[in-house]
């Protein structure tokens, strides 16, 4: 979608022209999304990439059900993409389970942890909210760093690599990079429909009145806290899966995966793309991981290049790449 | 005469060492519109809090058509038929008009389903329209609430209030920040919706006061200081030496 500001035409026409594209793109967002997905691993320079930006687009867009759409900043997110990971990783390396299985428990696990962190942090608001989320998420990263004999602490999780999955009359190879991609993009793209259909629902509406106005949103007779805690709970499921396919993918789990680096990554790809919008945090995924690969080859010190991007956003374009396209097509 | 609707015996309200709210009892019948006064301090803030549930009394006892409210959240008061709007404007800014009013109205409907499609609670958004439109606002149900001027405003925030179908509606300073012509709008509203529930109401407007309540309750220093119809409260010598007299500008 190109923007030309054309001063010749008038502002108001502008507009008219663009809201059918918008209403278009806001209506058919999952079929759209799935197209992008599907012709992502032929447009970006290598498959690894690809599979890098799934995974960490589900992630963001997960952690923006509760940062853009709930109005919570939590900073401990990394607990949930790091227990699905590692669940599942120790759930084939120590108990042998079929892959399915601990995806199933990477993900229950995830929200297991959720459901605790979430009712330990939600009576708090602002930044006390950011930081027990992050005292907690950091719990749960030195409990990971000492259970070595079980997380095989600073070396991160190994051996537990899945090659094949197994369906009733066919497999999938995930030793091919192409196959391993369409695969992890099947479910990706089942949990983008989930969340489209939560910010469709009545619980999406109520979400967003409470990060409009939590006050109001209570007199209105919402019981403010509950839902507070479904949000984050289904925040925590959406990057658990993500953990558990980021297990799958690298046959490994760092030990970063549980570190606060993490949340605060999930934090600068919701921003960059646009935090309260559908597509914006895999926007900011693509965004984040692209400039990662182009500017890491240039120098070592790519994070400085990154870091500056990301801080011209917040100063000037604070609605992140996807929520000014949207403010511009919009602006009447 | 009938059981009140609403039953206040002495309740009270102390924050640290200051006590905002002295021991008032009151009793408030069906169908009546009673407007609460006195001057800025007087306690009438922290009043219609505890009436709304947002404040719990530290003394006393509320009962509203026969149960008592002592430990009912305060999410739960507009389910139990009690509403209120704001004295500052509180309304969701980046919700459209009408989005501000369904989301209220969607709260008696469903408020954790997370699968089925918001669209599909038709009757839901009719009675939003609806109620937008009683308020005046049906030309602007697509306006982002941010962007509508005061008085549209306040109108949004009576209309979010409105659309619980409450039994009881507590109106803090309706006409705040009004011209005179959105001022007479507003009235005229409130008298159209005193005809089927009981309001109570907060405002420094007393001409205004004065012609549209059955009853008037005055507050100072956190205690009741006088309690009858606007003719008796205007002849009531202590109230025109505390608070009528000092304000010749509102009358």
């Amino acid at each position: 979608m190109t923007i030309t500001k054309a001063p010749t035409l008038p502002a108001a026409m502008a507009g008219d022209r663009f809201a059918p594209i918008l209403a278009g793109l806001s209506r058919w967002r999952v079929p759209l999304s799935l197209l992008a997905l599907c012709v992502l691993p032929w447009v970006l320079p290598s498959q690894a990439l690809a599979v890098n930006v799934l995974i960490y687009g589900l992630v963001a867009v997960g952690y923006n059900l509760l940062f853009g759409y709930t109005g919570l900043l939590s900073f401990g997110h990394a607990t949930f993409f790091g227990a699905g990971a590692y669940t599942t990783g120790m759930a084939i390396s120590h108990f042998g389970a079929n892959w399915f299985v601990a995806m199933v428990a990477g993900v229950f696990i995830a929200g297991l942890l959720a459901l605790v962190m979430g009712a330990l942090a939600i009576r708090t608001r602002g930044i006390y909210f950011a930081m027990v989320t992050l005292a907690l998420s950091q719990l749960v990263y030195y409990t990971a760093l000492q259970a070595s004999s079980w997380t095989g602490g600073e070396n991160g999780l190994r051996g537990f690599t899945v090659s094949q999955l197994d369906f009733p009359g066919f497999s999938v190879n995930l030793l091919d990079p192409v196959e391993k991609y369409y695969a992890i993009m099947v479910v990706v793209a089942l949990a983008l429909w989930f969340v489209s259909r939560i910010l469709n629902s009545p619980f999406g509406a109520v979400i967003e009145a409470i990060r409009e106005n939590e006050t109001r949103a209570r007199a209105c007779g919402y019981n403010v806290e509950r839902t507070k805690l479904v949000a984050f709970v289904l925040s925590g499921l959406l990057c658990g899966l993500a953990g558990t396919l980021s297990a799958m993918h690298l046959a490994i789990v760092p030990l970063d995966s549980l570190h606060y680096h993490t949340s605060g990554l999930m934090v600068m790809m919701t921003l960059l793309g646009g935090a309260g919008t559908f597509f914006g945090p895999f926007v900011g995924a693509l965004a984040f991981l692209s400039m990662e690969d182009v500017f890491s080859l240039w120098t070592s010190h790519w994070q400085i290049i990154v870091g500056s991007i990301f801080i011209i956003f917040v100063l000037y374009l604070p609605r992140g790449i996807w929520g000014t396209l949207m403010a511009l097509g919009r602006r009447p | 005469m009938t059981a009140p609707i609403l039953s206040v015996r002495d309740v009270g309200k102390q924050f640290g060492g200051l006590v905002a709210l002295k021991g008032v009892t009151a009793d408030f019948h069906a169908g009546q519109i009673t407007a609460i006064i006195g001057p800025n301090g007087a306690g009438k803030s922290t009043f219609f809090n505890i009436l709304s549930g947002a404040l719990r009394p530290t003394t006393g006892t509320m009962r509203f058509q026969g149960a008592d409210m002592a430990g009912v959240p305060q999410h739960q008061y507009v389910h139990r038929g009690i509403a209120r709007s704001y004295q500052i404007t509180n309304i969701f800014p980046h919700l459209t008009a009408h989005e501000n009013v369904r989301v209220a109205a969607q709260a008696f409907r469903s408020r954790f389903d997370i699968w089925t499609d918001r669209a599909r609670l038709a009757e839901v958004s009719e009675k939003a329209a609806a109620t937008l439109a009683a308020v005046g606002l049906a030309d602007k149900a697509g306006t982002l609430a941010r962007n509508l001027a005061h008085g549209q405003q306040r109108a949004l925030e009576i209309a979010i209030a409105l659309v619980a179908d409450p039994v009881l509606l507590l109106l803090d300073e309706p006409t705040a920040g009004m011209g005179p012509e959105e001022t007479r709008e507003m009235v005229g509203l409130i008298e159209k919706l005193a005809s089927s529930r009981t309001i109570l109401l907060v405002e420094h407007k007393m001409k205004m006061i004065l012609g549209l309540s059955d009853r008037v309750l005055v507050l100072h220093h956190g205690e009741l200081l006088a309690d009858g119809t606007p003719a008796e409260i205007q002849a009531n010598p202590e109230v025109r030496r505390v608070y009528l007299g000092q304000s010749d500008g509102y009358a």
